[in-house]
């Protein structure tokens, strides 16, 4: 697998850290109920199908991306940085 | 019919022409007592022990593929129990002693072969950390044996013991550890389970869990409604799609995790051998094969196949550990969609919805797990209420905490 990364350009897989579902960038409030935590953290709608998820260009610019994929056919839709994300 | 060693004799006399079908192909029924979604080796095993143990013959196996299709025939079929928290030892403890009678149970030859498994260590504090895992696995009333650089030496005389990244100090002989033939533990579930009256239906996805009023009333599928107040749900990698049908978002991630088969050689591997801080896991099949893997890719996925790094990264392992190996030509590598939990350990349990329950989260270990997971599930479905040895496989543990994270290293999703 190659991502092609926004600054850096199309990189090996090896220079990513995989992190997770993008559920990471919604983060319940501090005061949010502990149901709202255990979500946050555990639960996963985990699809068989179209999902983005949050991956870290360790070996290259030290941004996070939002990669968009498929978790059948590992097809790669579209990288975007999180911080031009975070930006708007 | 019963197999025996006669009957092979006789069979083989007369051109083998009175062999027949090991289980019939069921059409489902409109409505059975319980239905299991999943026709791999725990739903098998579900199936066997709710028939055997609790009496209940009025049920159905739905598979949406063949039976057996899943994981239960793409793995690397170690059976062990060496794991050290309470929960987890008793259970595998548990299972081990199901395998090890599994074959007169069934009456069929699972190949289970109690070869012993080795974990290595490459450093003093391992070493103690092994010890205690031994230890604990004694006062299980399992076996353990701590053997140092010279012990595993007469054990496995073949290994670069002077490797300068990890050199090693010994290793913690598991003797009833050992592998199994797995296709044949889903063949002989799926046997046993139709001698003794459950339906087993191929062909026959689940597309919808129907509730009402909180409870489960039946499940639709690709070959009609069937109706039923008990329904387990024992999908491994694919949990979260069956559970989503019932509104539920379970604590799984679907990872790849690969597998590696030679072609066959000489005997030459007598043992199951793990390398952990190389990730790297070894026993040779009785065709000869050697069987091999490594740690996940650690992306979820759901393409059971791999990616190139981790197939370098497991042959450098194994270059690592057993030059030996070097001549030897891969056959074929494949990857299995694990339903990662995480903590790395199981969920057996109640649902929201009355009458639901979920056997799910089995990680990269489902196999050696196969008949304690079906003699609890059964226990469950046919009880409403835990077996005692799987009591602590809660799927509300991670709200309240009480984790059963045996690797020590967080309840977080990429780190098992």
């Amino acid at each position: 697998m190659r991502l092609k990364c926004p600054l850096c350009g199309d990189r090996d897989r090896r220079e990513f850290y995989y992190s997770g579902t993008d559920d990471y960038l919604n983060r319940p409030a501090a005061d949010a109920p502990l149901s709202a935590w255990d979500d946050h953290l555990h639960n996963r709608t985990n699809p068989a199908g179209l999902t983005r998820d949050l991956w870290y260009h360790e070996q290259g610019c030290a941004q996070w991306l939002a990669v968009t994929r498929n978790t059948i056919t590992h097809e790669i839709m579209a990288v975007d940085l999180v911080a031009k994300e975070r930006a708007k | 019919m019963r197999y025996s060693g006669f009957k092979v004799i006789t069979e083989g006399l007369f051109g083998n022409k009175g062999w027949k079908p090991a289980w019939r192909d069921a059409a489902p029924k409109a409505e059975y007592d319980a239905i299991i979604i999943g026709g791999g080796g725990h739903g098998l095993a579900t199936a066997y022990y709710l028939a055997k143990n609790h009496g209940l013959t009025n049920i159905a196996v739905l598979e949406k593929g063949w039976l057996g299709s899943g994981n239960i025939g793409r793995n690397t079929t170690i059976v062990r129990a060496n794991y050290f928290l309470p929960g987890n030892s008793e259970f595998y403890s548990h299972s081990l002693k199901l395998w090890e009678g599994l074959e007169a149970d069934l009456n069929y030859n699972v190949m289970h072969s109690q070869r012993g498994l080795i974990n290595l260590f490459h450093s003093d504090g391992q070493r103690d950390a092994f010890a205690r895992r031994g230890n604990a696995m004694i006062n299980q009333g399992d076996d353990a044996i701590l053997l140092d650089r010279e012990g595993v030496r007469e054990h496995l005389p073949y290994l670069d013991f002077e490797q300068t990244r990890f050199p090693i100090y010994g290793g913690l002989l598991h003797p009833r550890g050992g592998s199994a033939r797995h296709d044949a533990v889903a063949w002989g579930y799926a046997r046993g389970a139709d001698r003794r009256g459950v339906d087993l239906i191929q062909n026959c996805e689940v597309t919808g869990i129907d509730v009402a009023n909180g409870k489960v009333v039946g499940v639709q599928t690709t070959r009609g409604p069937i109706k039923a107040a008990k329904v387990g749900i024992v999908v491994a990698g694919r949990s979260s799609q069956v559970a989503a049908m019932a509104g539920m978002r379970l604590p799984i991630e679907s990872h790849i995790l690969q597998a590696f088969v030679t072609e066959g050689l000489k005997p030459v591997i007598n043992h199951v051998v793990s390398f952990g801080m190389g990730h790297f896991y070894i026993s040779q099949s009785d065709k000869g094969g050697l069987v091999f893997g490594g740690d996940l890719d650690f992306y979820a996925s759901y393409a059971a196949r791999g990616n190139l790094p981790m197939v370098e990264h497991v042959m450098e392992a194994g270059m690592t550990l057993m030059p030996m190996i070097g001549r030897a030509k891969v056959l074929r590598s494949w990857g299995g969609i694990m339903d990662m939990s995480p903590d790395g350990s199981p969920i057996i349990d109640r649902t929201h919805v009355e009458g639901l329950y979920l056997d799910c989260g089995w990680n990269y270990g489902g196999f050696k797990a196969v008949p304690a997971s079906g003699w609890c599930m059964a226990h469950l479905m046919a009880t409403d209420t835990p077996h005692d040895v799987a009591r602590r496989f809660r799927l509300d543990r991670f709200a309240t905490g009480h984790l059963l994270d045996e690797e020590g290293t967080g309840s977080q999703h990429n780190l098992h």
